[in-house]
């Protein structure tokens, strides 16, 4: 397999540029006759199926929902990263790509990020024109704050449901394009194979959810915006319906899976409460703006906490630990998320826990509160403010800001975050791993697109916050729409793609018998018993610290799952109708072969770097140590036949722009 | 921790299809915790009815964490539950009691049609959204700048309260009229209260009120149920602000 990024010549702040001005055009009577398909309606998914059938293509989209509207992009909080530098604090276009570039670790590619950052403007602009309701200032214009690994406030929200607003934005644009007949919808489809006819992908073989029909659509480039793969954890902030199935099928169909082990634990998430649990909840990052993260400065403290003997608003200031502040002056609470992720686990390993099971560190709103109301307090002239009528206007203040999520926060943990700290752990979150793809977002199968969370291109080693949205909006509104008509200029003349060719009848069948095969078990394990204890393998071993031992036993023992799933799952009823519990089936088998990939890449890479953290590797200070000389590639993985036995490619990563260094945030 | 101890008796509407007649099945659960969200026990309960070989209940959910909207169960008579403010995935077992008797139904209305069990066809929604729910403005990065029109922070506000809907049906199942009108009047109001939504301020009420209607919706006849049972308190200010948009649109002559 040969890689080949496509990065165009010239400078930096050029290429695309040059690129936009130079790459092929498709007229608009030849769009008419050209079909494509979107897999997913996330933002990528919603924002490029909008901006294609715009531009006159033939838009298929497909979703395993009931709605479009419902794709994860949905539960999104914090909010949107642009470089418009409103705030006048010296942001840029290159400083954006700066963050981005040393936030990933170093395991970016500096074209593909400097493009992201440019385009970051224009998101916010078309989002604003379609009638998203971004917060506001008191003069009516837009307001921002701060995130993770920047100092800058770049971040545009809406509340705690950012990605909610603007997934229903992209979701309108898509909608206006139905209604018009621009776009078909299939909703409640599930891809469930990729099909390529004479090297070029030519359709999908997608499984009605309704009727269990199998069904073949064609078209002449396949757009896959399906997102993460965090899900295989099982236990992750991901939705329930979240999987890797249409990625993965593109991989076994020769897509490249790279980086596969670079995945996100995002620091602030609601703990777990016990073994019923289903998934997991994120606090937005933007919490960290105001909250301040502490443990118990003495383990006595932290057993009488946890022991119920301690309160935390009882404990004084000089026995608390507020480790990060300590450890990272210069960024402190907002160091990026591998890092504080780290961070409250080496605490909680210590013994500094503060919940029954010692997996939680506090996230304390209390001087915020004080804060807020002191200012409050002087703008409504109210003078000599007793402490309490200051706690409640800055109660009054913190709502306005997060009060979504405090309302959320209590209605799983039956705590008031107002006047107890938050308890908050580690959990997954965003998997910066996916399908290779070029610098036009082409996966290594001809006319197979990656875009969003999907591909793999723009976030290193560990993602920023608020960039998640920023790439899923620039890979559909702005880049996949330019790059699809290089390809498709040659499609001009191919016509209608026939769904009655060999390629086709075989991959129906070749599903079909997939799924049968899952109904043909004399076991009687569920669906969910396998996928748990995948989860426990995969979050022990490769999650947040890795080491080659503790890999080399998870790869023999996901494999003996693998055995096993095939022998004794249980999948009740048959292939016609609703089948929730073979929709899980098709979806765990595969988060089984790429848990291996997972386990494979992370012992390959003998490094660590932002979220990958080999325990072999790190410095005295206990910080991610990479390896330059060795690793400063992508790992992109081509499947063989044996999932046990993928070939490694390298892409090598060359920065011509910024010095790489190790990441400091001290 | 998880050690649950609470023992359920629960009646679930079962249906096998779309055309087929459904009915209520009783199932006794035990060992469910105080802690589990109210659709983890339906896993817990779930994976018993596996265990015996038997089709598993369908419903629809996905995030659970209270913003997709999928989740749909009307329990107890209620949509989404006993707790307001809150989806059906929010909802935790500490607000029932050990020895509780629940039952538990789809979202009833004729624009939902029952899919399986307690999984029902809201694609209503999605076309009503189709008919106008949207400010025509094609991609482009050449808008204009997003701070080119102030907006006064208290409609940029409500129209954001408005956007919050989650598109859920609660409003729908709860009414007696089976009306959508809370549903289609946050969308109305959203663009109406931003200067975005303005060119098209006619033709979208009118457009989506019409879709509305042809769905088989209900009118609204003031009960105020929909607000109550909202798991994101849309407020019916909604309804109001729509009827005035619809009723200028109807009668204004064009410009």
């Amino acid at each position: 397999m040969k890689l080949d990024g496509k990065i165009p010549e010239g400078p930096l702040d050029q290429k695309w540029t040059k690129y936009k001005n130079s790459v092929r055009l498709v007229n608009p009577s030849n769009k008419r006759n050209i079909e494509v398909i979107v897999v997913g309606t996330g933002l990528a998914g919603s924002s490029a199926a909008a901006s294609l059938a715009e531009m006159g293509y033939k838009v298929k989209a497909f979703c395993f929902q009931d709605s479009p509207r419902r794709a994860h992009s949905i539960a999104a909080q914090g909010g949107i990263n642009a470089a418009k530098n409103y705030m006048n604090d010296g942001d840029s276009t290159y400083r954006l790509f700066y963050d981005t570039i040393k936030g990933g670790d170093y395991r970016s590619r500096e074209a593909n990020v400097h493009r992201l950052a440019e385009v970051s403007a224009s998101i916010i602009d078309q989002c604003v024109a379609q009638g998203v309701p971004f917060a506001r200032d008191y003069g009516g214009l837009l307001d921002n704050r701060s995130f993770g690994g920047t100092q800058v406030s770049r971040t545009f929200y809406a509340k705690g449901q950012t990605g909610q607003q603007l997934l229903l934005g992209a979701y309108s644009a898509l909608s206006r394009q139905i209604g018009k007949g621009s776009v078909k919808l299939y909703n409640r489809h599930e891809m469930m194979d990729l099909v390529v006819v004479d090297g070029k992908a030519r359709g999908i073989i997608a499984r009605n959810m309704i009727t269990g029909e199998i069904e073949s659509h064609s078209g002449h480039a396949v757009v896959l915006c399906t997102g993460g793969y965090g899900n295989v954890f099982f236990l992750s902030t991901n939705a329930m319906g979240s999987n890797v199935t249409a990625a993965w099928r593109a991989h076994r169909r020769g897509a490249a899976f790279a980086n596969a082990c670079f995945t996100q634990i995002h620091p602030t998430c609601i703990p777990v409460s016990g073994d019923h649990q289903s998934k997991l909840t994120l606090m937005s990052e933007s919490l960290r703006n105001d909250g301040r993260i502490w443990v118990p400065l003495h383990k006595e403290d932290a057993e009488a906490i946890r022991a119920k003997k301690l309160k935390p608003t009882d404990l004084p200031e000089e026995r608390r630990d507020y480790y990060l502040e300590r450890r990272y002056p210069a960024f402190g609470n907002l160091v990026p998320r591998d890092v504080a992720s780290r961070a409250a686990k080496e605490r909680c390993d210590a013994g500094f826990g503060v919940n029954a099971t010692g997996e939680a560190v506090y996230l304390d709103f209390a001087s915020a509160i004080m804060r807020y109301g002191k200012t409050a307090a002087t703008v409504q002239g109210v003078h000599n403010a007793t402490e309490d009528q200051i706690r409640e206007l800055g109660t009054k203040v913190v709502e306005g800001k997060y009060g979504n999520l405090f309302q959320m926060y209590e209605q799983i943990v039956a705590e008031n975050p107002y006047k107890t700290p938050m308890m908050i752990y580690p959990a997954v979150h965003y998997t910066m791993g996916g399908l290779w793809v070029n610098y036009e977002l082409m996966t290594t199968v001809t006319g197979c697109y990656a875009c969003g969370e999907a591909n793999f291109s723009d976030h290193g080693a560990n993602r920023l916050g608020a960039s998640a949205l920023m790439q899923g909006l620039a890979d559909g509104y702005f880049v996949l729409p330019y790059t699809i008509g290089n390809y498709l200029a040659d499609e001009i003349s191919t016509g209608a793609i026939s769904t009655k060719t060999t390629e086709f009848v075989e991959a129906e069948k070749a599903v079909r018998e997939r799924l049968e095969g899952l109904f043909k078990t004399t076991g009687t394990e569920t669906v969910d018993t396998y996928h748990k204890k995948l989860g426990k393998i995969i979050w022990d071993y490769c999650g947040m610290a890795r080491n080659k031992q503790g890999l080399e036993f998870a790869i023999s023992e996901i494999r003996k799952i693998r055995e096993d799933f095939y022998k004794n799952v249980k999948v009740p009823g048959g292939m016609n109708g609703v089948n929730t519990e073979l929709e899980k089936a098709t979806r765990v088998a595969d988060f089984i072969e790429l848990g291996e990939l997972m386990c494979l890449d992370a012992l390959e890479r003998n490094e660590s770097c932002g979220g990958h953290f080999r325990e072999e590797f790190q410095t005295e200070e206990g910080e991610a140590l990479r390896v330059d000389e060795a690793f400063s590639y992508v790992a992109a993985w081509e499947f063989t036949g044996d999932p046990s036995a993928p070939k490694m490619n390298k892409e090598d990563l060359i920065y011509e722009n910024i010095k790489v260094q190790q990441r400091s945030y001290k | 921790m998880s050690n649950g101890n609470m023992n359920l008796t629960l009646k679930v509407w079962r249906q096998s299809n779309s055309t087929a007649a459904g009915k209520m099945e009783n199932y006794q659960l035990g060992g469910v915790s105080p802690d589990m969200s109210f659709l983890e026990m339906i896993d817990m309960l779930n994976e018993q009815i596996i265990r015996k070989g038997e089709d598993a209940i369908a419903f629809d959910h996905d995030c659970r964490e209270g913003i997709c909207g999928m989740c749909s169960m009307f329990i107890n008579g209620e949509a989404h539950g006993p707790n307001r403010g809150v989806t059906t995935c929010q909802l935790h077992m500490r607000s029932f009691k050990d020895g509780d008797t629940i039952y538990i139904e789809p979202w009833r209305a004729e624009g939902f049609p029952v899919v399986k069990d307690l999984m029902v066809d809201r694609a209503a929604f999605d076309r009503i959204i189709q008919s106008g729910g949207f400010v025509s403005v094609n991609t482009s990065g050449r808008t204009m700048d997003a701070n080119a029109i102030p907006i006064p922070k208290d409609d940029a506000d409500k129209a954001f309260d408005a956007a919050t809907c989650i598109g859920c049906g609660a409003c729908v199942a709860t009414c007696p009229n089976s009306s959508a009108m809370l549903f289609v009047s946050a969308k109305v109001s959203q663009f109406a209260l931003l200067p975005q939504g303005h060119p098209e301020r006619k033709e979208r009420v009118l457009n989506m009120v019409k879709q509305m209607d042809e769905e088989g919706f209900g009118n609204c006849s003031n009960i105020g149920a929909c607000e109550v049972q909202c798991p994101k308190s849309i407020s019916i200010e909604n309804i109001a602000r729509m009827n005035r948009e619809y009723l200028s649109a109807s009668v204004k002559p064009e410009n």
